[in-house]
Parts: structure tokens; C-alpha cells; sequence
């Protein structure tokens, strides 16, 4: 996955929202990526890190919350968590017609700002 | 204070990958994403489509390459209007490189549009350009444990080529192991086991395209 495209992302979709706001600083960034995009916490510090350094995050925290995967199966309505490999069939009915609800998420929540 | 955020963190590219859906939509062109190694077969496979289908459909084809013409011009010299994407380093195509790709195409006129994206079997299926699918090509001699390694290219993608089947004898690809995990990955998906260059298998891949590309008409009218 892309960390440094992902954490330029996020710094750009939060100055975006701390401008709307007039915000001086941003303290922190609330952000949450399931497991399933495969990105590397580590590696997006990394390149937050390295990013906000200049901008109005200069020392903003990045907050990850990584979300597990789960799914609900349209037949039964059972829901499920899961991994890369297993999320395909109902464990409870065996069916393949199944919704992945968590797992793909790559989304900015919320940033705390003054 | 806190402030609700609530946005994708690649919105810039999906805002545009909207916008391109939707204009092939209105252009009534189907887009499709083709995703592989380098080497796996994209090229040939496109070349083999175009002559099972090109009596049917008007197609274009949108290349993707760090560098070179290569792909473009093999295209061309099969009859075919082809653009070349250089992307001077990026390892995947994006919605903005595709967007205006196609401002040379005369999109209205075309009937499918192919996209051979970069070769690489990790990025590009983070990428939504805007298509209509994303199909991705295996091939033999690369091993049949790639599912295992690269599972999120299989799980976006709506159908998997099996490309140089008739290699079968010469590499030790356990084809029922590979079906397996693709079908654990994606039960949907169907396999297409083919040989690109000599044609075999080729008509079943090219028929299911020309059913999605109809199901695409019949849902948009």
C-alpha cells in the first residue's frame, strides 16, 4: 500500500476541514483503516512524520484505529468477523452471498484543532 | 476543539474516478481494468480479445507504462487506436492519468475501452480509475501460490485470467490448488484458463466480456 500517498491524503483532507474551521493548529488527526487495505500503522507514522513537518500539523498526533474485518451473510443475516481468507462463506449457513461491512475502511474521522 | 471529519482519505482520486464513471456511462463506452505482473501477458491478451471481439464492438486501448511506447504501438499496429500513459515512476494507474488519457478518444463513438494498467500485482487494484471491472491475469509460470501472496488483486477483481496454459506440463502450477484459493477469496470470480498468443481458451474469456459489456447496456438504458 501507499503510506506516504495515504499520509499525504490525510494531511491535505485535514487542513482542508481545519481551514473551513479558521483552526490555527492542528493537534491532532483521528483516522481509521481496516485491516483489509493491508496498510502498515508503522509505516504511515513513519510518513506523517515526515510530512506534516511545515504545515499547520507540524506537530500533530496521528490517531489509528484499526478496524478488524466483518461481513453479513445476506442469506441468514449472520454476522461475522473474519480474515483475508475466510470472510468468503456464511460460518453459520455455508452461503457465499455475503456483505463485507468493515475491513476496507481508509477514512479521516475527525481532527482536534485550535 | 474536535471536528467531525468524516472523509475518504482517497477522495481525491475516487471524486474522479466518479467523474469518469460517469461519463462513460453517458458515452455509452464499457471500461475495463487490466491488472497483472509484468510479463504475465496484459499485452497479449488485449491483442487476443480485440480479434475475437473487434467484429462486434469498436475498441480502444489505454496503455500504462513507467516508460516506452511498446504497448501502444503493438496495439496500433494491430488496427486499433491505443494511448500511451507514461507515468515516469508511479507503479499504478490513477483516475486523473485515465481522465485525461481518454480526452484523445472519441468516447461516444467506442464501444469498450481496455486499460492495460501498470505491471504489478499489488497497487493497482487499490485504485478505482472509473471502469466497469477490474480483471486480472495469472500466469503459469508464475506459481500457483500467488493467490496467497497477492490476495487483495484477486479479491477486486470480477474474473481471473489464467494465462500460457499450455505451460501447464512444464511448471509445477497445481491448478486445483489455485482455484481453491481464489475461490476462497472470491467465489464469483470465474477462472479463465487460456493461451493468449495461441488462442486456446480465448473465446470463453472473450464471450463473458461481450455478455458484461450487454448487462452494462442493459442497465443503463
Amino acid at each position: 500500500m501507499h503510506e506516504l500517498g495515504i499520509a499525504s491524503g490525510i494531511l491535505t483532507s485535514a487542513i482542508d476541514a481545519a481551514e473551513v474551521e479558521d483552526a490555527v493548529r492542528i493537534n491532532a488527526v483521528d483516522v481509521s483503516i481496516g485491516v483489509l487495505t493491508e496498510v502498515m500503522e508503522e509505516a504511515l507514522q513513519f510518513a506523517w512524520a515526515a510530512l506534516r513537518s511545515g504545515t499547520m500539523a507540524e506537530a500533530a498526533v496521528l490517531n489509528v484505529t484499526m478496524l478488524g474485518a466483518s461481513s453479513r451473510c445476506t442469506d441468514c443475516a449472520h454476522e461475522y468477523t473474519h480474515g483475508r481468507f475466510d470472510g468468503a462463506k456464511c460460518p453459520a449457513c455455508g452461503s457465499y452471498i455475503v456483505e463485507l461491512l468493515h475491513g476496507r475502511e481508509l477514512k479521516i474521522d475527525s481532527i482536534d484543532i485550535d | 476543539m474536535k471536528v467531525d471529519v468524516e472523509r475518504q482519505i482517497l477522495a481525491a482520486n475516487d471524486v474522479l474516478a466518479t467523474e469518469n464513471r460517469a461519463r462513460f456511462a453517458d458515452a455509452g463506452v464499457f471500461v475495463l481494468d487490466l491488472m497483472a505482473s509484468p510479463g504475465a501477458g496484459k499485452t497479449s491478451t488485449i491483442l487476443a480479445t480485440i480479434d475475437a471481439l473487434c467484429d462486434r464492438y469498436s475498441i480502444a486501448v489505454v496503455e500504462g507504462d513507467i516508460a516506452s511506447k511498446v504497448d501502444a504501438e503493438k496495439v496500433r499496429a494491430h488496427g486499433i487506436p491505443a494511448v500511451q500513459i507514461n507515468t515516469g515512476g508511479a507503479c499504478h494507474l490513477e483516475s486523473a492519468m485515465v481522465r485525461r488519457a481518454v480526452e484523445t478518444l472519441d468516447l461516444v463513438a467506442l464501444d469498450l475501452v481496455i486499460i492495460e494498467n501498470v505491471g504489478n500485482l499489488v497497487c493497482p487494484s487499490d485504485f478505482d480509475l472509473g471502469e466497469n471491472a477490474k480483471v486480472m491475469i495469472l500466469s503459469v509460470p508464475e506459481g500457483h501460490d500467488k493467490p496467497l501472496k497477492y490476495p487483495n488483486i484477486f479479491q477486486v477483481s470480477e474474473a481471473v485470467i489464467l494465462n500460457k496454459y499450455d505451460t501447464l506440463g512444464v511448471f509445477d502450477f497445481d491448478e486445483a490448488q489455485f482455484r481453491a484459493v481464489v475461490g476462497s477469496l472470491n467465489p464469483s470470480a470465474p477462472v479463465f484458463p487460456l493461451s493468449a498468443t495461441k488462442g486456446d481458451g480465448v473465446q470463453a474469456w472473450a464471450e463473458w466480456l461481450a455478455a458484461r459489456i450487454e448487462s452494462a447496456r442493459g442497465d443503463a438504458s
